[in-house]
């Protein structure tokens, strides 16, 4: 890999496109995936913050959401065989009506449950119980926190996001959630606020457990860092800022092949709002679907069709391989900048 | 013709092109000093900025802004970096006015 480094640069990328696999097959590398573990679940686009870096183009005013009946055949899916996690995100999840329903359903199938839960959710109306909802499910919450102050919070989630997740923090802290050893595992993700790429994740962990405790009292388990993908919003920004292709040069500058068996794409299964299948959430925001000799839908789904599948890839995977990886755990590899 | 071009950052490896081998010795121990080591990533990249604006170098300045954001810091580590490098620039012109004094005592009576 080469080191990318400030102010000097070895290679000059030119303004051409690279191709994702190109730069694969350069390293000998193949992109497929290996068994499915974990069903990503898009239960819809509704959401009550419009974030400027989400790749979703999730807000309040959008309609897209999953009914009970393909929130049904999901289930179905999941029963059947037998996947051992599911992750469910959104939008805010939250706000599907079937949210609770699938939740529980999936935990009485013995999932281990994740929910991507943007942490304002919760002063919304018929949401103050979400605590104790995730606690009594042993959920697993996983929450974006851009930063540890106001400022740079605020101008990624929008005014006034800062002060309401930690007091719903406070929340999860008070319920058992992310306190030393208890099982309720809260953490958290960090996006870079703006055209950059994210710090080495233990690094910045250790000064989020720092400034978050000193600060307000608050504790979390792991930090996860992701990069951001240059998809719909945050690509708008990109282009609106001028920094599209310093950007996009930054990603592939900084192509680490030691995270390509690391990536999620590799263990997960991704399904949208409408039962459609996909590698990935980033591959579903761009409609990029499962390659096309595989079942497009969940209720066409069988695991044993998708080992081993070959991942469609674009030009946003460079953000997946960039330095030490992003996936939706975090960092995909300890080094790699 | 402007005389700092934003791209010419991206441009730096021409430099080599008539003494390659003073480039790569030169590459080498530059590459040698960003590695993490006694100092951790952060603290060099902070050091690089405040070096870049006592430098006052515009190439330096954008490229260890971005990797102090990088690295973790944020806008109040930042500036506060800058202002030590600031400081110690006026400090040292402040020192030399002990100069002109001492000239000054040379030939008052």
């Amino acid at each position: 890999m080469a080191t990318v480094l400030p102010v000097i640069q070895t290679r000059f990328v030119s303004g051409a496109a690279i191709d994702f696999d190109e730069k694969l097959a350069a390293h000998s590398l193949e992109l497929r995936a290996a068994s499915v573990d974990t069903l990503q679940i898009n239960v819809g686009k509704l959401c009550n913050q419009a974030c400027k870096h989400c790749h979703v183009d999730a807000g309040p005013s959008r309609t897209e959401i999953m009914t009970r009946e393909t929130a049904e055949q999901v289930l179905a899916v999941i029963r059947r065989f037998k996947i051992p996690i599911v992750d469910i995100t959104g939008g805010a999840p939250e706000l599907n009506p079937s949210f609770r329903y699938l939740l529980r359903q999936c935990r009485s199938l013995g999932c281990h449950v994740i929910v991507r839960h943007n942490l304002t959710v919760m002063f919304q109306s018929g949401q103050d119980d979400l605590p104790q909802f995730f606690r009594d499910h042993k959920v697993e919450v996983v929450s974006s926190l851009p930063y540890f102050l106001e400022h740079q919070t605020d101008a990624q989630r929008g005014r006034g996001v800062f002060e309401k997740s930690i007091e719903a923090l406070h929340r999860l802290n008070a319920v058992g959630y992310g306190v030393e050893n208890n099982e309720l595992i809260l953490n958290l993700v960090y996006n870079p606020v703006g055209a950059f790429l994210p710090p080495a994740q233990q690094s910045i962990e250790t000064d989020f457990k720092r400034e978050l405790m000193n600060r307000y009292g608050i504790s979390f388990n792991r930090l996860f860092t992701i990069t951001n993908m240059p998809i719909k919003r945050f690509l708008d920004y990109l282009r609106r800022s001028g920094n599209e292709e310093r950007y996009m040069r930054k990603l592939i500058e900084a192509f680490n092949p030691a995270t390509v068996n690391g990536l999620m794409c590799r263990n997960l299964v991704s399904v949208d709002w409408t039962g459609r299948l996909y590698d990935c959430d980033f591959n579903q925001m761009l409609d990029l679907r499962v390659a096309p000799e595989l079942p497009q839908t969940i209720a066409d789904f069988n695991p044993e069709k998708f080992a081993g599948r070959r991942i469609m890839t674009g030009s946003h995977c460079f953000g997946c391989t960039a330095g030490t990886g992003s996936s939706c755990g975090g960092a995909v590899v300890q080094t790699g900048r | 013709m402007t005389y700092y071009e934003e791209d010419d950052l991206q441009r730096f490896a021409e430099i080599g092109k008539h003494r390659p081998d003073l480039f790569e010795k030169f590459m080498a121990w530059y590459q040698a000093c960003q590695e993490e080591g006694a100092l951790s990533r952060r603290e060099k990249a902070l050091i690089g900025l405040a070096v870049a604006h006592a430098l006052q170098c515009p190439y330096c300045i954008d490229a260890f802004s971005q990797s102090c954001l990088e690295a973790g810091s944020n806008m109040e580590q930042m500036t506060e970096a800058i202002h030590m490098a600031s400081a110690i620039r006026g400090g040292a012109a402040l020192i030399h006015g002990l100069q002109s004094h001492n000239s000054v005592s040379r030939v008052s009576m």
